[in-house]
């Protein structure tokens, strides 16, 4: 699961505080995300994990009153996505995400994984055809679907659809991927999938990945954050964190003292 | 309590019988309740049976008199003359035509408010606008018919100088402008109820506040949007006054909206507000018009059923 050469920097957060009008809900966050490599996010509900995750997208300038601080270096080319020059639809162009509650477009399969090929103005019938198939092998649904492309997806399993919105993310080439807590709507089984799938695509993309569920960060992840009460308290490899952590209160919550 | 709750013993037997009581009692109005509940439902049901009947055995009447392929095939319509004919295609024609200007003006003005509002419109705008545009669908019909005639037509005649007095156009102008806001309403309505998660998803795919509006909002409302323009529809079919003020009430077979014509509404005012005698054919004949008009509205409303339950969406 680890290589001992040193991982390559993908994005890095510093010194990140986030606001929802006066309410503060990053602390000054300082943390690298590597290239390539699962890296998941823990803590108890309302630690702002998921609020760390979103800003990544800039998903928090769809609603007025939320502010940033400090800056999210993207590199190879060492952009700060948190930049007010910098335009959130071109963030969003290059990180996809997953989210929480699969929400599939009332459309059919096809057009729905098409769907960021067609906002990125791609109208070559050929090309189409072929990303949407390499989108859907990548999201390990194609042989379950490939008969029925013109079907409308609100139609399939709630793990499909999840699979689905994988490929839908994965068909744009996204150079980071998110997962807020990808399998939360899930059961067993359609989870077993989605870890097994996440495990795959860290060959081809770096993620970042939300997770209430410790086993599940323990099993997918390469690099755990814990954070609490909007503050990052620990970072480091997926088995130190989880074997010896240096903090008193990230032992706690894996252990299950408390959260 | 548990000992209050059962017969154990037997001086706790009367305590159980008054319980049973009580509980009898309960059932008892809550009888009288469901009754009166049924008997308020039953009133706007054999409201509407009584329509149609009256509706119906009126019309058998008429057709004893005239029959069914005249009605249908005719192409005049002078129930009031020597010689009577009864097309009632030729009010059918006026009825359709300005129903067509009218949601040819509203289904899109409707839905680009729609879209605006929901989707664009800062909250404290959409506060003010939604309850204005409400507001318009409070005025009553007569002040849209006079607008139409005094001020629409005017202004049409400086752009078509051939434009008569009265004329379809102008009246199923007015009648559009009057029929947006409840397309406006209720589309708006449908699109807010699209959950905020599925325009997460647009937007994090890149995709501009338009393109989402476009792609998935309007699709995942299409059985809201879909009901709006139905009853729209049936507004514009129904609609009276200002086609009875504004498009003349001549009848005129014609499908060009220049034209001055009578709709089945229109038709049914004149004839209603004349003074011709119970039971002759001539006043029979707003019997058969007003049948005919139900059966197109109705077309309509199981069109739109069958519409809302085809592309229903459940989130």
């Amino acid at each position: 699961m680890q290589t001992h050469d040193k991982p390559q920097l993908k994005a890095e957060a510093r010194n990140l505080n986030f606001y929802y009008g006066e309410a503060k809900a990053l602390k000054n966050i300082n943390m690298p995300i590597y290239d390539k490599k699962v890296t998941a996010l823990i803590g108890p509900s309302g630690c702002g994990k998921s609020t760390y995750l979103r800003s990544f997208n800039r998903m928090h300038d769809l609603y007025p009153g939320n502010r940033y601080e400090g800056e999210i270096r993207f590199f190879p080319d060492n952009t700060n996505l948190l930049s007010s020059d910098v335009d959130p639809i071109e963030v969003r162009m290059r990180v996809g995400m997953v989210f929480q509650k699969p929400n599939p477009f009332p459309k059919t399969i096809y057009e729905n994984v098409a769907y960021g090929l067609r906002v990125r103005g791609e109208k070559n019938k050929r090309v189409l055809d072929e990303k949407v198939e390499t989108a859907l092998r990548g999201a390990a649904i194609w042989e379950e679907v490939k008969d029925r492309l013109q079907e409308l997806a609100p139609n399939l399993s709630g793990g499909q659809q999840q699979r689905l919105c994988i490929a839908r993310a994965l068909a744009t080439d996204p150079e980071l991927l998110l997962f807020d807590e990808p399998t939360s709507a899930l059961d067993p089984i359609a989870t077993g999938a989605i870890e097994e799938l996440v495990h795959e695509l860290k060959k081809r993309v770096t993620i970042l990945i939300v997770t209430h569920n410790m086993q599940q960060a323990a099993r997918v992840s390469d690099y755990t954050a814990y954070m609490y009460l909007g503050e990052m308290i620990e970072f480091g490899k997926t088995d130190e964190i989880f074997i010896k952590p240096q903090d008193k209160r990230t032992e706690d919550y894996i252990t299950g003292r408390m959260g | 309590m548990n000992h209050a709750m059962s017969a154990n013993s037997v001086s706790d037997l009367h305590q159980v019988s008054d319980r049973l009581a009580h509980n009898a009692m309960r059932h008892v109005s809550e009888r009288v309740i469901e009754m009166l509940l049924f008997a308020a439902a039953a009133v706007s049901v054999l409201t509407t049976v009584g329509i149609v009947y009256v509706l119906v055995s009126e019309s058998i009447h008429f057709f004893q008199n005239v029959p069914i392929v005249d009605f249908l095939t005719d192409t005049q319509w002078t129930p009031l003359f020597d010689d009577a004919h009864y097309g009632i295609m030729v009010l059918i024609s006026g009825t359709l035509v300005s129903s067509g200007v009218a949601l040819a003006v509203a289904i899109p003005m409707g839905t680009v408010i729609a879209i605006y509002l929901s989707e664009f419109a800062n909250p404290k705008v959409r506060e003010v606008a939604k309850p204005v545009l409400e507001l318009l669908g409070g005025i009553p019909t007569i002040v849209f018919g006079y607008f139409a005639l005094l001020i629409v037509t005017p202004l049409l005649q400086t752009i078509f100088p051939e434009l008569p007095g009265f004329s379809l156009l102008s009246a199923g102008l007015v009648m559009g402008i009057m029929i947006v806001p409840y397309i406006a309403s209720l589309s708006e309505d449908a699109m807010r109820a699209v959950p905020m998660s599925m325009r997460e998803g647009s937007y994090a795919m890149g995709a501009t506040k338009l393109y989402t509006a476009i792609h998935v909002v309007v699709p995942a409302a299409i059985s809201g949007l879909a009901a709006s323009y139905i009853l729209g529809i049936s507004r514009a079919v129904g609609e009276t006054m200002i086609l009875a003020v504004a498009a003349g009430m001549q009848p005129n077979l014609t499908w060009n909206p220049m034209e001055p014509a009578a709709t089945i509404t229109s038709y049914i005012v004149q004839v209603a507000l004349g003074d011709l005698p119970h039971g002759s054919i001539g006043y029979q004949t707003i019997f058969a018009a007003g049948l005919t008009l139900l059966l197109i509205t109705l077309m309509f409303n199981i069109a739109g059923q069958w519409l809302r339950r085809r592309y229903r969406e459940a989130y």
